[in-house]
């Protein structure tokens, strides 16, 4: 009996676990295959192995500059938001994490204000102001919001990470006559080495995916990341899905790997970030 | 040893005063400056060309409320919550549950789930835009089994945006899915044996016992549906742009399709300002009667 119902709980289980993969492994599934189809195939055989497998879709686009364009772009425009987001944020954090003063709980709070609203609240403001500090069209005009809108979640990370090394090590630290600002290069950064990279991890992730702010900042596609590629290349692709389907499966290729090599990372800052959030 | 504290006084400030004002700077101009802009900017009837003159006071507010889209954006809005709390939020804590035992093959299956969460909205997007075409995707081909015209989704007002919402859970649960596993790895094994050694199985110990310890979990994960929701631009825009006939738009992609394309400065930041309020008060609310002990 009892062998039983525990054979019908695990039954359970593997027919729900089977239905969960088929839900999410289908559409990825068949936008890889759909890339190495012919377009009359696609028709009759969206889902299946391909019958004969068209290398050239793929090839074609990896031979292109345009891909290699807007990959370029969007590797620009994180590695500057990511370099940026760090420096400036783990500055701030570390006076937040260690230094009191006339102002300072204010000062956190203000800038925590930030995880209230998200940048699409004032995107026609921000328009504005990058119009009018000359930054439309370049990188900048989309990294700097970028930056701002990800210091609130950034500093509170770094904060508490900062706050949870020894304090032994400044005490110990300021008495030898290490000022702070020496403190916080020779001893925290090298020691905050694994939330740095899962700080770096996630605000890379984000700016690599982002759509609204370089949509609304961009006018020439010679700077466009790929998201705003891509919408162009369907508009101009409509209906040839496989090439479609290949330049999918190459723009999320990058993700995919970083994903693999840096889950730890991505997983543990997006949950632990959120639940700070 | 006065010396020593003066020293170190003018290096706090020092380290103060070089470290902060980066931040604060980025902070106040790119964030805190446009949201009170948008206040500003929501009163006049405004191209963005030169500077605002045309005050109309709160006229751009009734504007908005009294636009149809809007209202069904808002509705829209409320679909995708209730399908996260009704569907998304129950399926992420089942297979959280079962994956969160180790068996082999529990951590990749972890990873595939959580796959969709990171990969970009737009991406995701013209993936479903595949599926739905009635003419290749995955419909069409069911449809042409029984000899029958697949319809197209996408293309027709009363399917548009149940469409979007399957896309929603496809590629939201996942983070859910971790929140629940990072909370059911954390909760302590001892009140679970206590459980088990009296006599508490399956579904009854689930029921009565680990579902009620995940409580605060269940609630971030609320909020973060909530807020998502509020959010959600990205996806809208390779499926249906919001349309057809206006019948799926969220509050953002609204915003952008009435207020950005078309440079209404006044009208697009009213929206906005609604939207900041929207936000501003849930996160306060929710935290103030959900979340109080965290």
């Amino acid at each position: 009996m009892s062998k039983a119902r525990l054979d019908g709980t695990v039954a359970f289980k593997a027919l729900f676990l089977c239905a969960a993969v088929l839900f999410v492994a289908t559409p990825l599934l068949a936008t890889v295959l759909g890339g190495f189809k012919s377009l009359g195939e696609l028709r009759t055989n969206p889902f299946g192995l391909p019958h004969s497998w068209e290398w050239h879709n793929y090839a074609d686009i990896l031979f292109s500059s345009r891909y290699w364009t807007l990959l370029g772009n969007s590797l620009a425009i994180a590695l500057l938001t990511v370099a940026l987001t760090l420096i400036t944020g783990s500055m701030a954090a570390f006076v937040f994490a260690h230094l009191r003063f006339f102002g300072s709980e204010m000062l956190f709070a203000y800038i925590t204000a930030g995880l209230l609203f998200p940048a699409a609240t004032a995107i026609l403001p921000l328009f504005i102001k990058v119009r009018d500090l000359g930054l439309l069209d370049s990188y900048f005009g989309i990294v700097l919001p970028q930056v701002a809108f990800g210091l609130a979640m950034s500093i509170l990370l770094l904060r508490r990470f900062f706050r949870d090394l020894p304090p032994e090590l400044l005490e110990a630290a300021v008495v030898d006559g290490c000022s702070y600002i020496g403190f916080f290069g020779h001893i925290t950064l090298p020691l905050s080495r694994p939330i740095l990279a899962t700080v770096g991890t996630i605000v890379f992730v984000q700016s690599w995916n982002a759509y609204l702010v370089p949509l609304v900042m961009l006018n020439s596609d010679r700077l466009y990341p790929w998201p705003l590629g891509i919408m162009v290349y369907q508009g101009e692709f409509s209906s040839e899905w496989n090439l479609i389907l290949a330049f999918i499966t190459l723009t999320i290729l990058p993700t995919v790997v970083l994903f693999l090599f840096a889950q730890k990372h991505i997983v543990a800052g997006l949950t632990a970030g959120a639940v700070k959030g | 040893m006065r010396f020593a504290v003066r020293r170190r006084d003018s290096s706090k400030w020092a380290a103060i005063l070089l470290f902060l004002p980066p931040a604060l700077l980025l902070f106040s101009i790119f964030v805190v400056l446009p949201a009170g802009e948008a206040g500003w900017y929501s009163a006049f009837n405004w191209n963005g060309f030169g500077r605002p003159t045309r005050w109309i006071g709160l006229d751009n507010y009734r504007f908005v409320l009294d636009n149809r889209a809007f209202g069904v954006a808002i509705g829209n809005n409320l679909k995708v919550i209730a399908v996260s709390l009704l569907v998304q939020l129950p399926l992420a804590m089942t297979l959280a549950i079962i994956l969160a035992e180790r068996f082999r093959g529990a951590v990749a299956l972890r990873m595939l789930f959580f796959l969709p969460y990171i990969l970009a909205e737009i991406a995701t997007g013209l993936m479903f835009s595949f599926i739905y075409d009635g003419n290749y995707g995955l419909l069409a081909t069911i449809y042409g089994w029984f000899g029958a015209e697949a319809p197209h989704l996408l293309a027709s007002p009363a399917t548009a945006m149940p469409a979007i919402l399957v896309v929603i859970v496809w590629k939201y649960f996942g983070f859910h899915m971790m929140l629940f596993i990072a909370a059911l790895q954390g909760l302590d094994r001892g009140v679970i044996e206590a459980a088990r050694i009296d006599g508490a199985t399956g579904w009854q110990l689930q029921r009565h016992v680990v579902i009620p310890l995940l409580s605060p979990t269940i609630r971030l994960s609320v909020f973060f549906s909530v807020v998502g929701s509020l959010q959600l631009f990205d996806l809208i825009m390779p499926l249906t742009r919001g349309g057809p006939a206006d019948s799926s738009h969220t509050i953002v992609s609204f915003l952008y399709t009435f207020g950005v394309t078309r440079m209404r400065v006044g009208f697009g930041s009213a929206v906005g300002v609604i939207l900041f309020l929207i936000c501003v008060t849930f996160a306060f609310t929710y935290k103030r009667w959900f979340m109080r002990d965290e």
